[in-house]
């Protein structure tokens, strides 16, 4: 490996480097150790805890609360795209009246934190079904920080892309739409897919105003006195649920970014600007 | 501004929470992720590997779930009880939530802290190693300096993604600004306006980092 911190390493730091190795591999141990040894203990490796996972409605109900979660993630994704593409073209306006307002609107719903705002929406002006709350506070949150990404890649694209456009006498909105948005999309499509990954992670908010998504009903089958209240399993299935979806979207990310490297037609934007926003977004 | 007057009582120690929250676990996920980073970039193989695992893990858990698995699953697991606390269970809520906020950001951190490692080029290390300068050396006047300037604006993003993810503690018994509007409402004030007043607060906290941070990283920006 080359790292800046390290020379390649000659007998002696070879020598050192496995103790460290020796002494990592215990400490991972020994945290394991104590991990497994504590679920034992408490009886989380009980057949009883984990009877749930054979019952057919169990599953089902299970499939619908996942069903759920997909719903708020393709509805939340859909709009925030379009509320992305909306106000990045507004923030990109030549109007000022236009313009000003629409950087207000993103850094206002990039500066409040997705739970007021879904509280807001929930409790403030009471929505009705928990739905609409949470896929209209992942819109808005998660729409303002992609207008940033789409912004970037449109400003980061060279400059005589857009005068070319206008040389060959196109139209504001043309070169915007036929020429700089499609090149921007695929320049950006890793950072746009990173910050759905975000999106997904983030209707687990649902939780907190009862939307029935895939954490709801892992605390509702957790706390049933029939499975013996498997809380520390079904959060294990959970978190596995999520992270294989996670991992599912960020293998497409990383295949595109791959697939955009070995492409000529796309063209090279500086990556720092959209691994801002996506770095914001946490 | 009648229902923030009126109800000063719940807005002070909900603010007061929410920036004690903020800085604790500010100051445990830098530590953290920077032990972690440490790992990641060390030269042995398997504490690379255990750093990567634990940063792919966590950051592609919700947060929730995080804060969902200490403050509901980990007492059953029988490490800490109640006693700890001296029986406060409010204790224990706040416990929770700045465990689940440390080991989320610390995933975060690590990845900031590795990439700003990874701006510096080799050759920077590699003529000042020739130059004769020790490990300390380089890495206190070489490297580190240069990989500072890289941090610290999206470190800041990160450490303005925390202080908004401290909201998500009001959904577990932990009281803080997000709870404010859930208290108010029990006095039967206009839950909008009390929500509205938490979400101008978050604004002011936050609008100004996001400029710092932008100043920060024009001033700072090194041209390669």
């Amino acid at each position: 490996m080359t790292s800046v911190l390290f020379d390649v390493p000659g007998p002696r730091a070879r020598l050192r480097h496995r103790l460290y190795a020796v002494v990592g591999i215990a400490a991972l141990l020994a945290l394991i150790g104590f991990v497994v040894y504590r679920f034992a203990e408490s009886g989380q490796f009980d057949g009883a805890k984990w009877s749930w996972l054979e019952y057919e409605y169990v599953q089902l109900e299970l499939l619908d609360a996942l069903g759920n979660t997909l719903r708020a993630f393709a509805a939340g994704a859909v709009l925030a795209l379009v509320f992305g593409a909306v106000f990045a073209a507004g923030q990109l306006s030549d109007h000022r009246f236009v313009r000003v307002p629409s950087m207000a609107v993103v850094e206002l719903f990039r500066a409040v934190p997705l739970v007021v705002l879904i509280f807001v929406f929930h409790y403030g002006i009471a929505l009705g079904a928990p739905f609409y709350s949470v896929v209209l506070g992942l819109t808005l949150y998660n729409g303002s920080v992609l207008a940033e990404v789409f912004r970037a890649g449109v400003l980061s694209l060279p400059r005589g892309q857009r005068e070319a456009a206008y040389a060959l006498g196109m139209r504001k909105t043309q070169v915007m739409t036929l020429v700089l948005l499609p090149q921007a999309v695929r320049a950006m499509l890793p950072a746009i897919i990173s910050q759905l990954v975000v999106l997904l992670k983030d209707s687990a908010l649902g939780f907190l105003i009862t939307y029935e998504e895939l954490l709801y009903q892992a605390r509702f089958l957790g706390g049933s006195f029939e499975f013996g209240r498997p809380l520390v399993p079904i959060t294990i299935v959970v978190a596995a649920i999520y992270i294989a979806m996670c991992l599912l979207l960020t293998w497409l990310a990383n295949t595109l970014e791959k697939r955009n490297r070995r492409n000529k037609k796309v063209i090279d934007t500086p990556a720092k600007p959209a691994e801002d926003a996506v770095m914001a977004a946490v | 501004m009648d229902v923030l007057l009126d109800n000063l009582d719940l807005y002070g120690p909900g603010f007061l929470n929410t920036v004690e929250l903020f800085l604790i676990s500010a100051v445990g996920s830098l530590v953290l992720g920077t032990i972690l980073a440490m790992l990641r970039v060390s030269p042995v193989p398997v504490l690379r590997a255990a750093g990567a695992a634990y940063v792919t893990i966590v950051r592609n858990t919700p947060l929730t779930l995080v804060f969902f698995f200490f403050a509901f699953a980990f007492p059953l697991l029988e490490i800490v009880n109640a006693a700890t606390f001296g029986g406060s269970a409010s204790a224990y809520y706040f416990s929770a939530a700045l465990a689940a906020l440390i080991l989320y950001t610390a995933a975060f951190v690590c990845e900031v802290v590795r990439s700003g490692i990874n701006t510096v080029p080799v050759g920077q290390a590699e003529a000042s190693r020739a130059l004769g300068l020790t490990f300390g050396q380089m890495l206190g006047s070489v490297v580190l300096p240069q990989a500072t300037r890289a941090v610290v604006p999206p470190m800041m993003s990160t450490m303005i993604a925390l202080l908004k993810n401290t909201t998500i503690a009001a959904g577990f018994s932990v009281f803080q600004a997000g709870s404010i509007s859930l208290n108010l409402s029990e006095r039967g004030e206009d839950q909008l306006v009390g929500l509205l007043w938490v979400a101008l607060f978050f604004v002011v906290l936050v609008i100004p980092m996001t400029l710092l941070q932008r100043s920060l990283e024009k001033r700072w920006s090194i041209a390669r």
